[in-house]
């Protein structure tokens, strides 16, 4: 039987990690391919990565020369490949075939189109044409508006588009999506708990697995998604963040709650050590 | 590792650094290549697979490996393993996109998996438990039930049903794993299942 996927998210702003609120605020959280190598050990079952810069300048700020600094995106993503045995996501500032190319050959499984999509719904078919329907992942950020409806935003949820998320997701899958990947503008960065109304509404109306984020605070929080919002994959940024074995204890909790979810683990230690920085693939470029 | 190299084709459908990588995990001499050279040096040869399966055909004809692979793997014996679409490229026929031949070094046909009575979600993505019903020298060491990661709409159907070693469960029976002779396939993808995954691997890179 297939288990509901838990996901962390990880945002990645100029080159370093971060936490966001509200889309808005965004509170640094130190080396990114660090944070994977952490993550590795407690075995998520997937990662989804997010490019959120607002330009492309890449500094990881390393001050030693263990690993060496990183300067392009694509390095970064090559990094955090190696150091992770797990599937992994990656989006962020994609506009071309070209890109989506780039990213997948630095190691990347999935990519997320969001911006893109909206602007030209043609590119989700493109990418799904090139490299399979289960690569596009289309991602959609939803806000409610002035008019208290759920609505469309772009551009890190700076740029409202009219566009109704349970409509834009149909349109998504017709055009070829694998997944769709559902953030709550309103409910990131607050620990409230997902948004569980519009969850509802949008994985009723598609076929395609759906991955939901923005809101959890607490483990129940992914219990709901998957039980009332009916979420195929239960993803999280902050919660992730501040406490040890964060992964492992989630899938714990909704392990023992009775979810389909795989059982808690640990890494083995040869994948522990190779996913740590003696990792020698690092040492080959 | 006396003198085995597994060589992993990059015919450009596959994520082949994540395959490289994972055969890195246990300190085995692997390399990505095109080159005919290669293959021929090789003990071992895998097929990765990302896209469509006649993508994956076209890829392997237009580097004219084709005919190299028959000679290394039907005639020499060489131990093989495709993953996911490289799995599925074994078949007679894929149905993905309009018809197109497979290698059709194991008879069956490729097609879109069955949801119309468990109403379930395509594509079949993430963890799913392993079924094993034949003994195989891949699953040593792995327990039954044991989770790896899938993400494909299509599977492979084999006219002789005792090339399957393993299936999983969505709605219908999904093969999971095939078998014939020194012909290995995995519809999952071992290379991004964990420990369970770098296992298997290190079963298939030891198979004499």
């Amino acid at each position: 039987m297939l288990k509901n996927r838990l996901i962390p998210v990880l945002l990645l702003r100029n080159g370093i990690m971060v936490q966001s609120r509200g889309f808005k605020r965004y509170q640094p959280l130190g080396n990114p391919v660090a944070m994977v190598r952490r993550l590795n050990v407690w075995t998520p079952d997937e990662l989804i990565y997010l490019d959120i810069s607002p330009d492309a300048v890449y500094d990881i700020g390393r001050d030693d020369h263990r690993d060496g600094n990183r300067s392009s995106l694509l390095d970064i993503i090559r990094d955090i490949s190696d150091a992770c045995f797990m599937p992994l996501t990656f989006g962020g500032r994609i506009r071309t075939i070209d890109d989506m190319r780039q990213y997948l050959a630095a190691g990347a499984d999935k990519v997320t189109i969001n911006t893109q999509a909206i602007a030209n719904p043609e590119f989700i078919s493109e990418g799904a044409k090139v490299f399979g329907a289960q690569c596009i992942v289309v991602s959609i950020d939803v806000k409610i508006n002035d008019k208290g409806d759920y609505e469309v935003y772009t551009e890190r949820g700076r740029v409202p588009t009219g566009l109704d998320p349970v409509k834009w997701a149909k349109e998504a899958e017709e055009r070829g999506a694998g997944e769709i990947f559902l953030n709550s503008i309103d409910r990131d960065g607050t620990g409230k708990g997902y948004d569980l109304n519009l969850i509802r509404k949008v994985t009723d109306g598609v076929s395609i697995p759906m991955i939901v984020c923005g809101g959890v605070g607490e483990w129940a929080h992914f219990a709901e998604g998957l039980e009332i919002g009916g979420a195929s994959a239960v993803a999280a940024a902050n919660i992730f963040n501040y406490t040890e074995q964060s992964v492992y204890n989630a899938k714990k909790y909704l392990y023992e709650q009775g979810f389909s979810v795989r059982k808690p683990a640990l890494i083995d230690d040869n994948l522990r050590d190779r996913s740590s920085a003696k990792n020698p693939l690092l040492a080959l470029r | 590792m006396n003198n085995k190299r597994v060589v992993i084709l990059d015919y450009g459908c596959g994520n082949v650094r994540s395959v490289f990588n994972a055969f890195r995990a246990f300190d085995s001499d692997v390399k990505i290549t095109k080159e005919f050279n290669d293959i021929r040096d090789a003990s071992h040869i895998v097929l990765p697979g990302v896209g469509a399966f006649a993508e994956c055909k076209t890829g392997l004809c237009n580097l004219n490996l084709v005919e190299l692979l028959q000679k290394e793997v039907i005639e020499k014996g060489k131990p093989f393993l495709g993953i996911c679409v490289g799995m599925q490229a074994l078949a007679t026929l894929g149905k993905e996109f309009g018809e197109h031949q497979g290698l059709d070094w194991i008879t069956g046909v490729v097609d879109k998996i069955d949801i119309s009575k468990s109403k379930l979600r395509l594509p079949h993505v993430g963890w799913n438990e392993l079924l094993i019903i034949k003994s195989n020298p891949l699953f040593e060491g792995i327990e039954p039930g044991t989770t790896f990661y899938f993400v494909h709409s299509f599977q492979f159907r084999p006219k002789d049903d005792s090339v399957v070693s393993s299936f999983c469960d969505y709605g219908v029976q999904v093969t999971a794993s095939v078998q014939r002779d020194n012909i290995f396939g995995v519809q999952f993808h071992p290379e991004k299942s964990q420990s369970a995954g770098i296992r298997l691997l290190r079963n298939f890179a030891g198979i004499n």
